[in-house]
């Protein structure tokens, strides 16, 4: 951190000053961090067509930092992140063994989560006001410990996609095609699907729950605007994630807003930028 | 190659590699798919599958493939390694791709050919190697054209492409024609000739379409067992097809 701390110092803002505002700091390089993470996520969540699926994680997860709250955990973080997993498992089997529509199955775990998380979290009159931080998401309050964990998930990630993005897009663009590769589909899911929920439950508390399915998606979205091949796709996502996690953190700093949803609005109008200039042809 | 095996090809495969689909019968659960099939595939052949959706073509490929339990033998002798396991290159029925995808046809080849992380710039070398399939279909043009905006043809080509990297000992289509024009149709069908006189490999593919039946060395007609085989005009004469598409081929040009 001191490194950091150090860089940061040689920065011309008058939050960068040394010896103080190490909140913002932090923030900044949490922003590093959780950028790329949700650039690289989201080509696959809109590639997949899971959009919806994030935002029903996001639920899970507040059903799981409810329960771990109600078990008495110190961190009720770990908690969320374990049910998440065990629900993009669950959806996961549930989708390969029924024929409904995957919105439909969506659609049922996302109700089921919502309802459960509000059951557990009023249980007993207990008021549910204790859970607001989480919808609009702090990141001026992570810390140096967290930022590693982050990190740590973004290392999982990338290996992830050098593993293994050639076999998610190929199941996503083509299962036929996949399959007869000895491509397993329910395996590539199950992987993907746990590697979201990990990401949208620990990163949840700083970006906001409500915010945080559109910072899934709007990088994507606006990369596949431009992109002609997976190179472009997967570059401008990241270029877009970064650009808006970091021009967000600065407008909440200087006009005071949420940071989670500074940055959604600039993703936001990085759609309609690109939307402006989206391929029409080959 | 013994003798003894050369006695057992009926229909004169002397010296060449065959396929050898014997008493092949599967059942899922309850229900009776395929029921005694038999056929011989020799090299250079281009044999055409027909019958009714549900008759049991996708599922005698995927027991081809390897992909699903069956009863019965499968077998494949090569020219001059005697019995082994034939290289199979397979073309799956292909839906359209969304035309946002972006997915480029060098992405495609790298994601299903290959373990290079498709997101990383390309090497030269693999670039020259996903070309060099290409040619096999008259498609490097297409290398940087994303695939939601191939033509069916082209879309059945680039496929086609990826099937014959490695060249395999057989090649199964099912259902090259489909959402494929006249003229698509005409350039594959001419491709596939090609093909089969340039590399030692035998066709096998179905069909709904006249054309291409005009154009192939066999015709079976299937519905959980063979109804009929033989040359094209002969499967199309017999009984058992009137009896199938009688109705539909006196309306259209398709069975």
């Amino acid at each position: 951190m001191d490194l950091w701390y150090w860089l940061v110092d040689l920065l011309p803002f008058e939050w960068a000053e040394s010896g103080s505002m190490y909140f913002m700091k932090n923030a900044l390089l949490a922003v590093l961090v959780i950028s790329p993470l949700f650039g690289l996520l989201s080509t696959m969540v809109v590639e997949k067509k899971m959009s919806f699926f994030s935002d029903a994680l996001g639920h899970s997860a507040f059903t799981g930092i409810a329960a771990g709250t109600l078990a008495g955990f110190a961190d009720p973080n770990w908690c969320a992140a374990a049910l998440a997993v065990c629900f993009a498992l669950l959806f996961t089997w549930v989708r390969y063994r029924t024929n409904l529509a995957g919105d439909t199955v969506i659609g049922v775990f996302s109700s089921t989560a919502v309802a459960l998380g509000i059951f557990l979290s009023t249980l007993g009159g207990q008021s549910f006001t204790k859970f607001n931080s989480l919808l609009v998401g702090d990141i001026l309050s992570v810390t140096p410990s967290k930022i590693a964990v982050l990190g740590g998930i973004l290392l999982l990630v990338v290996l992830l996609w050098v593993t293994s993005l050639n076999q998610l897009t190929l199941s996503a663009i083509h299962p036929a095609l996949a399959r007869s590769r000895g491509i397993r589909l329910w395996q590539q899911d199950a992987l993907f699907n746990c590697a979201v929920a990990l990401v949208v439950t620990l990163s949840m508390t700083w970006v906001g729950l409500l915010v945080i399915n559109s910072t899934l998606i709007l990088p994507g979205a606006a990369a596949r605007n431009v992109s002609r091949n997976l190179r472009q796709y997967t570059l401008c996502s990241l270029a877009l994630a970064l650009l808006a996690g970091i021009a967000g953190l600065m407008v909440s700093y200087y006009i005071g807003s949420s940071a989670g949803a500074s940055i959604t609005l600039v993703l936001a109008g990085c759609f309609a930028v690109t939307f402006c200039f989206r391929k029409r042809t080959a | 190659m013994s003798r003894e095996k050369h006695q057992n090809c009926h229909g004169g495969c002397e010296g060449r590699c065959c396929l050898r689909v014997e008493h092949l019968t599967v059942q899922l659960g309850e229900d009776l798919i395929l029921d005694d099939v038999g056929f011989h595939l020799h090299c250079g052949e281009l044999i055409a599958l027909i019958g009714p959706n549900g008759a049991g073509k996708s599922s005698l490929f995927k027991s081809i493939l390897g992909a699903i339990p069956y009863k019965g033998s499968i077998t494949f002798q090569s020219a001059e390694n005697g019995a082994q396991k034939p290289t199979i290159g397979y073309v799956p029925q292909s839906p359209g791709f969304d035309p946002d995808d972006p997915v480029s046809v060098l992405d495609l080849f790298l994601t299903a050919t290959t373990r290079y992380p498709a997101f990383l710039p390309v090497p030269k070398k693999r670039r020259e190697k996903v070309l060099e399939a290409l040619a096999r279909v008259n498609g490097e043009s297409l290398i940087d054209k994303r695939v939601g905006m191939l033509s069916g043809g082209e879309v059945q080509r680039v496929l086609l492409a990826m099937a014959l990297e490695p060249i395999p000992n057989l090649l199964i289509l099912d259902e090259p024609m489909s959402g494929v024009d006249v003229e698509g149709e005409q350039q594959l069908l001419e491709l596939l000739d090609h093909i089969r006189e340039t590399y030692d490999l035998s066709i096998l593919l179905s069909t709904h379409d006249f054309q291409t039946l005009n154009r192939v060395d066999k015709v079976i007609l299937l519905q959980k067992r063979i109804l009929a085989q033989g040359e094209t005009r002969e499967v199309l004469s017999s009984p058992a097809f009137r009896q199938i598409f009688g109705a539909e081929t006196e309306r259209g040009g398709n069975v």
